[in-house]
């Protein structure tokens, strides 16, 4: 069997016994990137030099009796947002083309004291706007399970290459969904973990209330894995929570008696498929099967959550945004005789594209005088009702099961030219970083599309750092099913 | 409501983009489409609601004040367009006399 079929818990396990080295695993996976890489396009940057100097120093240390870390030897695929120094780090972007980070971020400099190895800088929706991928300024991703559809987004470059076996993790970023979907799309399995949990030291912003990085796997074990590999406190983000780390791993019984399962309606409601429906709802039974117990609820702002994103976001984005001005970093837009304000708005025209303009306008006007009460601080105060009908179902459940995303993944160009049907593939994640909640997206089932057999995704929500429970129930239904074991044949 | 020519040209200069005519056309639909949507939030009655700013809040989060490695001027100019002097360069902003 390929080294590229193990998973990283596996492949951890192995370099630590000897009984591979991290060079021999690396090299099966470069091997699969150079055979499917031109087909899927997850990567931005492949990393392989840097990669290949790595795994023969970790060889040596594990040589002499060292421990490597948790993710000892194994490679991973960074989203390319996250900034790595001296590699460069595009945001899939032309204004951040030749962006060479003199630091690392927080996550990165956990990455290299648990022994992860890079391989690559993975494609991404640019600045993490959007839900296929389309958007990166450089090249779309495809889905490894159907090359003609999207791989979700914003963090479809990191999840492509997981599910293509390019990498056995991934990192991505959630701020609306941007892990899940994209892992309900590739049968993956994508955790957005805590506001707080993880530091969002280097990880270049788009909407810091509600941006947060999160580990993408092929089971539940590989992501708690990556989860206790990054998360704990950096007095770098002034928003990183001061609290001891639970062992994730240690949760993974198998045990879901008694456990609350919030089931809101609003989530299984118009726009959602009857197929998603169906898969998401047998997958409930399942845990109840397992003796959990299923609670029908009700969250009434849910259908306020999407505009209200539409308002939050971008507000934020446009003033994180304002800093690519052709100053300090990134491209620079100058012609003769220009001012400072034509330098500007030249660079910015030029180095952001569609999407991402749209937003920072839609933020800029939201803020703007005459229209801030209406606007913002409206969506603030619906924020709240939001977070309200959250705290209300936790009070009688412990977890949330609803779809991940309304759809299975759609074809590529369906909706490039309606930015408002695209938007409606998120309505299912959004509501979560409203309240700054964990979430997790597995695959429950399949779907038979005109082109191929699609991964369906269930989201199960936990409450506030109950990370332990939601990988507990996770965990639990993957061992009574086996949707985590099929793969892409590419 | 559709927005103005005049509207979307000051949103596009706050926003600091310039935009070409074309451009200036699908931002003026868009951005009322998008607009019009939001209304849907006025059927909320947020009279009495306290805003949310951050889910999870934190106040006043402090650090001592002591001197710690930081980039070095060559690492921080590493990526400017233009630099001279350990500084970055823009175009004049200030008239000469």
């Amino acid at each position: 069997m390929p080294l590229t079929e193990l998973t990283a818990f596996q492949i951890a396990a192995q370099i630590k016994q000897k009984k591979v080295s991290c060079r021999e695993v690396l090299d099966d996976f470069l091997a699969r990137i150079d055979a499917v890489e031109s087909r899927v396009k997850s990567f931005v940057t492949v990393t392989s030099d840097e990669a290949i100097k790595r795994a023969e120093m970790l060889d040596k240390r594990v040589a002499s009796g060292e421990d490597i870390g948790v993710l000892g030897g194994v490679p991973i695929a960074v989203k390319d947002l996250i900034c790595t120094r001296g590699v460069r780090t595009t945001c899939s972007s032309k204004i951040l083309e030749n962006f060479v980070p003199p630091y690392d971020a927080h996550v990165a400099e956990r990455l290299a004291v648990e022994g992860a190895i890079t391989v690559g800088k993975a494609n991404m929706d640019e600045f993490a706007m959007g839900s296929s991928t389309e958007n990166s300024a450089f090249f779309p991703t495809k889905n490894p399970w159907d090359l003609s559809r999207v791989p979700g987004g914003s963090s479809g470059g990191s999840t492509a290459a997981v599910a293509a076996l390019e990498a056995p993790l991934a990192l991505g970023s959630d701020t609306g969904g941007s892990i899940r979907q994209p892992a309900a799309y590739c049968g993956c399995v994508g955790l957005k973990p805590t506001y707080g949990l993880v530091s969002r030291y280097g990880l270049i912003a788009f909407a810091s209330s509600l941006d947060q990085i999160g580990p993408i796997a092929n089971d539940v074990r590989d992501t708690a894995l990556l989860l206790q590999a990054i998360a704990g406190h950096d007095r770098r983000d002034t928003t990183s929570i001061k609290r001891e780390v639970p062992n994730y791993l240690e949760s993974l019984t198998g045990d879901v008696k008694g456990l609350r399962i919030g089931v809101p309606k609003e989530y299984f409601a118009q726009g959602v498929e009857g197929y998603v429906q169906d898969s998401v709802r047998t997958a409930i039974d399942k845990l109840c099967e397992l003796g959990a117990e299923a609670v029908e609820i009700s969250m009434p702002a849910t259908e306020y959550a999407l505009a209200t994103y539409y308002i939050l976001a971008p507000s934020e984005a446009s003033s994180n945004l304002a800093r690519y001005d052709g100053v300090q970093y990134g491209l620079r837009v100058l012609e003769p005789g220009d001012d400072i304000v034509a330098m500007y708005s030249k660079t910015r025209a030029a180095g952001f594209g569609h999407e991402v303009q749209h937003r920072i306008m839609i933020g800029t006007h939201a803020l703007s005088s005459g229209f801030y009460d209406a606007y913002y601080s409206k969506a603030q105060k619906v924020r709240t009702l939001i977070r309200q009908d959250f705290e209300r179902a936790f009070e009688k459940c412990d977890v949330l099961a609803t779809p991940t995303a309304p759809t299975v993944a759609f074809k590529i160009g369906e909706k490039t030219e309606d930015s408002f049907a695209m938007k409606l593939a998120d309505v299912c994640t959004i509501p979560v970083n409203m309240a700054g909640l964990p979430a997790i997206s597995l695959p429950c089932g399949f779907h038979e599309t005109d082109s191929s057999n699609m991964p369906i995704g269930l989201q199960l929500i936990g409450n506030l750092l109950d990370e332990s429970t939601l990988l507990r129930a996770s965990h639990a239904y993957e061992q009574a099913t086996d949707w985590h074991k099929r793969r892409a044949s590419l | 409501m559709r927005l103005l020519p005049e509207e979307v040209d000051h949103i596009a200069l706050l926003s600091r983009l310039e935009l070409s005519a074309p451009e200036r056309e699908r931002a003026a639909n868009e951005l009322s489409q998008i607009l019009g949507y939001f209304e849907k939030l006025n059927e909320l009655d947020t009279e009495n609601v306290e805003p949310t700013s951050q889910a999870i809040p934190t106040v006043n989060v402090l650090r001592e004040d002591v001197v710690t490695l930081s980039l070095t001027p060559e690492a921080a100019l590493q990526n400017a367009p233009e630099s001279a002097a350990n500084m970055f360069q823009v175009p004049r902003v200030v008239e000469a006399d």
